[in-house]
């Protein structure tokens, strides 16, 4: 994982605490134990202690505890295994609704009770399987890009007109506006498809002047994005290598369908087409136009280019 | 403002337009005194340049009087006579800066579209399809000339426009061809294509020093000015064989270096050949005619230089590429950096060195474009250089 992922998901974590798997590890390891090492106390407990059966199936439920305990403690397809735990619930919820039915007295009193336990966990259990797996469908849907371009500035003039966050909007092309509020926070507003603005904070985290700028979304934002640019000096006196890393976190639901039309289906290309402007501003002074591309570089515009003459007076 | 505007394969139309407009603050609009058809909007007119629009303006090759400057533009001033270079580059980036101004970094917005066929963008050139930028040309009565402050160069008065108008890209290609020869006393080079670039290459060689110049072509009227203005010798590919005729003149060892004057739209003295690369060429399987440039290689001696200044826009099919690389050869190529020649080449003009205007067939109105890119394209009336005059 990149320094930039880094900075961008603790926030998709956000609602799911990465230690919920871990937890229902433990949890699945001490039942599993119990089932496996005292049987016949468990069985009493649980008042099955009387069926034959009791001691095989209690041996085969501790088995299977250990197994969902292996895998959510390994860290590895944490939604699958915490699903895992739900099955195992369901199972023992039916064994339980059986043993109920033949039962009485103080004996159906202690299944009853086993039940409303089991019950209680497979509520949590649902409720982190789902947790678990919407922090990773919100992770796989994050966008990341690495784009560089090389410009005939030296690093520090790059990196200047970069710092200047309101700077950004005169080659990134979706932009609209950004606001310094201070000199690490600043207001973002974007142009969505059909005149929607998405709107955001965001704030410099780390910042080496002439070297590197570091950026991401503050907390809360329905966007979350973060973002670093290097400014490398290119072999051979050619000026600067400029190096950016972005991640979009586009939510679901009719927000992230918005932030997903921002960027079209070549999310890459913009950026590249933002890094060639970048380019143009910094070598030539401002972004370079013809009859064809009348705004300059993009993509859309060189998909429908209309026809190389001077535009009607209507349309300066 | 009228405008020639490219309709679809054969067919250009005079049209009226906006008249153009500053768009950025280097820009420059020039009214237009002189204008001319180059051999490359053939391509454009047979449609074997790809990304053209209906109603895109033509040329590339012009001059005139600037009549506004933006507000970044202080060596130009409306009234100051220019001519303008067809590569449009911005004099910043590490190309332009390292003097290779048709390869300019910034200068086409369309970029995108270039590099998926081409890898990497050359710059934007006037008139010349949205691949090279959808900028429009200089066929008509005015033009927008972005980066002013880094192409046009004024013309004085003693300088005619039709002599002028050479500079915008027939001259500085034809030797920039030569250049690239790297030609050493005593030695032959050979063009292939006796249009204006083969002329004007042809006398660039003899300006730098070459011992003979060889011409190549099929239409006597053409081989007729290389004897005359250039003092060649000449070879009609219609009637003799060319590498025999070439060995036999430098009695084996061929010509030290070979330019290719032609492109993408050669023509052939062997009827089935041609046949065959036509037929590629019209189902989109080869973009170009190459046999030009195939025969210029294996014509050239082992060690020397193939030039490369016709236009090609895409790929070529049977490249001998046996010949190139097991007799050393070295090619060298590219779309004209104009803006490194201007200068230069306008004091050779000044110094009566070479009056290049001697290819000039042809002088009409604007209005009479469809007309000139007809009799262009037909080689009618002797026709070399077709100028529109505004």
């Amino acid at each position: 994982m990149s320094r930039v992922d880094t900075v961008l998901l603790p926030e998709l974590d956000g609602p799911v605490p990465a230690t919920l798997p871990s937890a229902l590890g433990l949890l699945s390891l001490a039942l599993g134990v119990g089932a496996l090492a005292a049987p016949g106390p468990v069985a009493r407990m649980t008042g099955v202690d009387d069926a034959p059966a009791a001691r095989p199936v209690l041996t085969a439920i501790g088995l299977r505890e250990l197994g969902s305990a292996a895998g959510l403690l390994s860290g590895r397809r944490p939604a699958g295994w915490a699903w895992s735990r739900v099955a195992g619930d369901a199972m023992d919820l039916t064994l339980l609704g059986r043993a109920l039915a033949d039962r009485s007295g103080e004996r159906r009193h202690r299944v009853a009770l086993t039940t409303l336990a089991i019950a209680g966990i497979t509520a949590v259990d649902v409720l982190a399987a789902v947790r678990v797996a919407r922090a990773r469908r919100a992770r796989a849907r994050v966008i990341r890009m690495e784009i560089a371009v090389t410009v005939n500035r030296s690093p520090a003039e790059a990196y200047r007109f970069w710092r200047d966050m309101e700077n950004l909007p005169r080659f990134m092309a979706h932009l609209e506006s950004v606001r310094a509020d201070d000199l690490r926070r600043s207001h973002w507003i974007a142009r969505g498809p059909a005149g929607k603005r998405v709107e955001w904070d965001a704030e410099i985290i780390d910042d080496q002047p002439n070297k590197s700028i570091t950026w991401r979304s503050l907390p809360g934002t329905g966007v979350a994005n973060a973002g670093r640019v290097r400014f490398v000096p290119a072999p051979g006196d050619r000026g600067t290598e400029v190096r950016v890393e972005l991640r979009y976190a586009p939510p679901a639901g009719a927000l992230g369908r918005a932030v997903a039309k921002l960027f079209g289906e070549e999310p890459e290309q913009q950026v590249r087409d933002d890094l060639r402007r970048f380019k143009q501003v910094l070598e030539t002074g401002e972004v370079v136009r013809s009859d064809g591309s009348p705004n300059g570089i993009s993509v859309r515009q060189q998909a429908m280019q209309r026809p190389a003459q001077p535009l009607p007076a209507s349309r300066r | 403002m009228k405008a020639t505007a490219w309709m679809g394969a054969d067919s250009v139309k005079v049209i009226d337009v906006p008249d153009p407009k500053i768009m950025n603050a280097r820009d420059a609009i020039v009214r237009i005194s002189t204008t001319a058809i180059c051999g490359s909007d053939l391509h454009l007119y047979h449609g074997y340049i790809p990304a053209m629009r209906k109603g895109d303006i033509l040329g590339h090759e012009f001059m005139g009087e600037v009549v506004e400057v933006g507000p970044q533009v202080r060596n130009l001033a409306p009234g100051d006579r220019v001519v303008v270079p067809f590569p449009i580059a911005c004099g910043h980036c590490s190309s332009c800066q390292r003097g290779l101004y048709s390869v300019c970094e910034n200068s086409n917005p369309n970029a995108g579209i270039a590099e998926k066929i081409m890898g990497h963008s050359p710059a934007g050139i006037f008139g010349y399809s949205h691949l090279l930028g959808g900028y429009a040309g200089g066929q008509a009565e005015y033009a927008r000339v972005p980066f002013a402050d880094v192409g046009p160069i004024k013309v004085p008065d003693e300088i005619s426009d039709d002599q002028a108008v050479m500079l915008a890209d027939v001259f500085p290609t034809g030797y920039m061809g030569a250049e690239m020869c790297d030609i050493k006393p005593g030695q032959v080079i050979a063009v292939w294509g006796a249009g204006p670039v083969g002329l004007l290459a042809a006398a660039s060689a003899r300006l730098l020093g070459a011992e003979r110049v060889i011409v190549i072509d099929r239409y006597p009227y053409r081989l007729r000015l290389a004897e005359e203005h250039i003092d060649a010798e000449t070879i009609n590919y219609d009637e003799v064989d060319v590498l025999d005729t070439l060995n036999e003149m430098t009695a084996g060892r061929g010509p030290d270096a070979c330019i290719d004057a032609v492109g993408l739209e050669s023509h052939h003295g062997n009827a089935a050949m041609y046949a065959y690369d036509r037929a590629k060429q019209a189902a989109r399987v080869e973009t170009e005619r190459p046999f030009a440039l195939r025969q210029a290689i294996l014509a050239c001696r082992s060690g020397g230089v193939v030039s490369v200044v016709g236009a090609y826009g895409g790929f070529v099919d049977k490249f001998p590429m046996g010949a190139f690389m097991n007799r050393s050869l070295i090619m060298r190529t590219g779309q004209c950096h104009v803006q490194r020649y201007t200068r230069p080449l306008l004091e050779r003009i000044q110094r009566g060195e070479i009056d290049p205007s001697f290819i000039v067939s042809h002088r009409m109105p604007l209005r009479d474009a469809p007309k000139g890119y007809k009799i262009f394209q037909k080689k009618q009336d002797d026709c070399t250089k077709v100028l529109l005059k505004v």
